[in-house]
């Protein structure tokens, strides 16, 4: 059987490749066709950044080291973002799935994994085309202005966005959003690699306080009407987040967070989509452990403390739910995986950023136990940090020269 | 070499770029220095000897780089008895070649820096050092074998220190002035890379034409030739002249050839020190190199890189982000002295955003020198 299936296979390589080449061939003269009047002293010259961004996007250029090394690592941003992209998609796809599945849960309907997930599709995928337009259109306006190549930060930010987004989002809205945070997250710094904040954080956090209305209450779930349904009885639009408040023993289960079958924005809900996500940015050694492993140690660690100076006069109180909740609940672990980690953002040295992760998840469920009021307290945590991040590598830096000093 | 000056060529200001001798016809002949018991001669008069006949250049100061100041006091003298770098010559080899040269060039070395001589070996290597000489061990790939690396782990360049390094091919040339009684700057250079038809060791002389040396030892085709390794070495072509310190000459493809969606492919024959190709799944295969970039320059974004390929107690992204911003105060603190361009070039190989880490750090240590 497996002789047969790779007899088969070669050719069926042999033909891919043929036909990449064929493809490669006719891009690469129409390229050099086009490429003229980009180039400098050519009429289009100002747009020759859009150009350079389409053209190394189809093709590694030819460029050879000049001084300096003469080989160098086959890694470039590009291939970074491309294994950040590949991470996103575990709770990419399970979050369409959820979609489907919290909308036909609402209506009492028994919906097959299919129509749940392209019930999802349809209400995910705009969401996604939208941001990217809009955030890629900023930075190639950027990129044509300032006369820099296009980066490619917002390969990342531009999914990132829609999936910590609510579903019933306008998509003017994401397009604000998308626009807003590229432009003062990161082009006024100067690019990727310039920005202090986290862009795709940046541009919820604007969100929720441009438009509160639209970014909490029962805007978890498309409610959009199913011809002869109503709700089902009883059915409530509160995420763990603002129900653990009121009263943790109503929680749903841990499974049920652990696995994602809550409420919630798009992508964040399962815990076991993200810690796959993890893994492939553990094993590609582009995202870092030391930041995620030390959000949860954080948020858990500030959980168990609660826990011990809970009011015994008060068994319901917040403080009482299981430290361990807090890492399911929520956009923790998406927080933790995905967002704490941006290395730009974060703490640069490998001490800081223990440090950084632990406040992460400290502060989080600080927030979520005493400010009722900001349900997500991962989103506000790390863009605090993020802002407190150079000064933890200051405090790093100073114990770093001292530590110098002493040996020399 | 021994001959008759035919020509002196300049460029522009001019600035001598090359001499070009006519070489004696019936061999080479030498000045006679005289053979003398090193142990016999006094600190003054070896360095006189090694000023008069030429071999002082072979030794190097820290911090900089440069050709150590003859009358300057080293705290000590550093020697890298190994080469670390991809394809480098075997220098163990080399100096069996020359025991007795290898060894009286040590000797001489040990008189010069306050009598502090420290050598650093591999594991399991045997040297015939002077009794003085402090002897130590450095296990490990690429930079190991780097006297930066060696000096930090032994005794850290401090504040208003020098120190002289000697590369170990360099000493047997010392050593012939002392033993032999004569200046000869020939060496075995190693031929290395895709581009040679067969990697071997030559016999040239310092100054001698590259296309004398690369005869029919280069291949035919689009190939880069390197005076040195392909992380440090400088580029050249077959009508310049083999450097003053070159050890080895690398050949390997030019990769100027764009890659069609070359970021997107999975990459089961590229080298990555990330494992986001998959290569890394077989680890032992061996690469065909070439100078593509893979990529094009970026800001600074992914952090941790640097820090695996170099071990130091150095932060390599602040030190050179010190040196843009030629902040003096923060690059003494941060170790600019203990540094050279070769001791960060992995960094630059790594480098995911293709950072040209070397010309920062020669920015830095030209900006100390001359302002600071």
């Amino acid at each position: 059987m497996s002789q047969k299936a790779s007899i088969i296979c070669v050719p069926r390589l042999n033909v891919l490749k043929l036909i990449l080449r064929i493809h490669y061939a006719i891009l690469q003269k129409f390229l050099a066709s086009i490429k003229p009047p980009f180039a400098k002293g050519g009429k289009l010259e100002k747009f020759h950044p859009a150009f350079d961004a389409f053209e190394t996007f189809l093709f590694v250029p030819g460029h050879t080291s000049d001084h300096g090394v003469h080989v160098r690592d086959a890694i470039d941003l590009k291939r970074t973002m491309m294994a950040v992209i590949l991470s996103l998609f575990p709770p990419l796809l399970f979050g369409i799935w959820n979609v489907g599945y919290q909308h036909h849960h609402a209506f009492g309907m028994d919906a097959s994994m299919m129509d749940n997930f392209m019930f999802g599709l349809w209400r995910v995928l705009p969401i996604i085309v939208v941001s990217y337009v809009a955030g890629l259109g900023v930075e190639f306006i950027f990129a044509i202005w300032k006369g820099h190549s296009v980066n490619e930060g917002y390969l990342v930010t531009g999914m990132l966005i829609p999936l910590i987004m609510p579903v019933t989002v306008p998509l003017w809205m994401v397009a604000l959003g998308a626009i807003f945070c590229t432009l003062i997250g990161k082009e006024i710094f100067g690019g990727t690699g310039m920005n202090f904040m986290n862009p795709a954080l940046l541009a919820r956090v604007f969100l929720f306080f441009a438009f509160p209305a639209f970014m909490s209450g029962d805007i978890w779930t498309d409610l959009s009407p199913e011809a002869g349904r109503a709700l089902v009885d009883g059915w409530s639009g509160a995420t763990n987040l603002v129900t653990f408040d009121g009263n943790y023993t109503h929680l749903q289960s841990a499974s049920d967070m652990f696995f994602g079958f809550e409420q919630g924005s798009i992508g964040e809900t399962s815990v076991l989509a993200c810690l796959m996500g993890a893994l492939i940015l553990i094993i590609t050694g582009v995202g870092s452990w030391r930041i995620m492993v030390s959000v949860f140690v954080g948020g858990y660690l500030m959980g168990l403390l609660f826990n011990l100076v809970a009011p015994g006069s008060n068994p319901l109180h917040s403080m009482h739910t299981p430290a361990y909740y807090h890492l399911l609940m929520g956009g923790f672990a998406f927080g933790a995986v995905y967002m704490a980690t941006d290395p730009v953002s974060g703490a640069h040295t490998s001490a800081g950023k223990y440090i950084y992760g632990f406040l992460i998840g400290a502060f989080t469920v600080v927030l979520r136990v005493f400010n009722p009021a900001y349900p997500e307290g991962m989103m506000l945590s790390i863009l605090l940090m993020n802002v407190f991040a150079p000064l933890i590598d200051q405090l790093v830096l100073e114990q770093h020269i001292k530590t110098r000093l002493k040996r020399a | 070499m021994s001959g008759e000056i035919a020509e002196i060529v300049r460029g522009a200001k001019r600035h001598i770029l090359e001499v070009r001798i006519l070489t004696d016809k019936a061999g080479v002949q030498y000045r006679s220095f005289g053979k003398s018991a090193v142990s016999s001669l006094s600190r003054e008069a070896v360095i006189k000897q090694m000023l008069e006949s030429g071999v002082w250049a072979y030794v190097k100061q820290r911090p900089y780089g440069l050709i150590a100041d003859p009358e300057a006091n080293p705290k000590a003298v550093f020697v890298s008895c190994f080469d670390s770098a991809p394809l480098a010559p075997d220098v163990e080899f080399l100096i069996d070649q020359e025991a007795e040269n290898f060894k009286t060039g040590l000797q001489v070395l040990s008189m010069l820096g306050n009598g502090v001589l420290h050598l650093g070996i591999r594991p399991g290597q045997r040297i015939d050092a002077p009794e003085s000489a402090h002897v130590h061990t450095f296990s490990g790939p690429h930079p190991a074998g780097n006297v930066g690396i060696q000096i930090h782990h032994i005794d850290p360049i401090r504040a208003d220190e020098t120190v002289w390094t000697v590369a170990a091919q360099d000493v047997l040339i010392i050593g012939r002035l002392f033993h032999e009684g004569r200046y000869r700057a020939d060496r075995f250079v190693a031929l290395c890379g895709e581009g040679m038809s067969k990697p071997c060791y030559i016999n040239a002389v310092s100054g001698q034409r590259m296309d004398t040396i690369l005869d029919k030892h280069l291949k035919e085709g689009h190939f880069r030739v390197i005076q040195g390794n392909v992380l440090t070495g400088k580029r050249s072509d077959t009508k310049d002249s083999l450097s003053f310190y070159t050890n080895q000459i690398t050949a390997i493809p030019e990769g100027d050839q764009p890659e069609f969606l070359g970021w997107l492919l999975p990459g089961f024959g590229k080298l990555s020190l990330s494992r986001t190709f998959f290569s890394w799944l077989s680890p032992k295969r061996s690469y065909h190199l070439d100078t593509n970039m893979h990529g094009e320059e970026r800001n600074f974004v992914m952090t941790g890189e640097y820090e695996k390929v170099l071990p130091m107690n150095i932060l390599p992204v602040f030190l050179l982000k010190s040196i843009m911003a030629r902040d003096v105060e923060r690059m003494e603190q941060l170790g600019i002295y203990e540094i050279l361009e070769e001791d960060l070039a992995l960094c630059e190989f790594v480098c995911t955003s293709k950072i040209d880490v070397q010309k920062i750090v020669s920015e830095g240590l030209d900006y100390m020198r001359t302002e600071a």
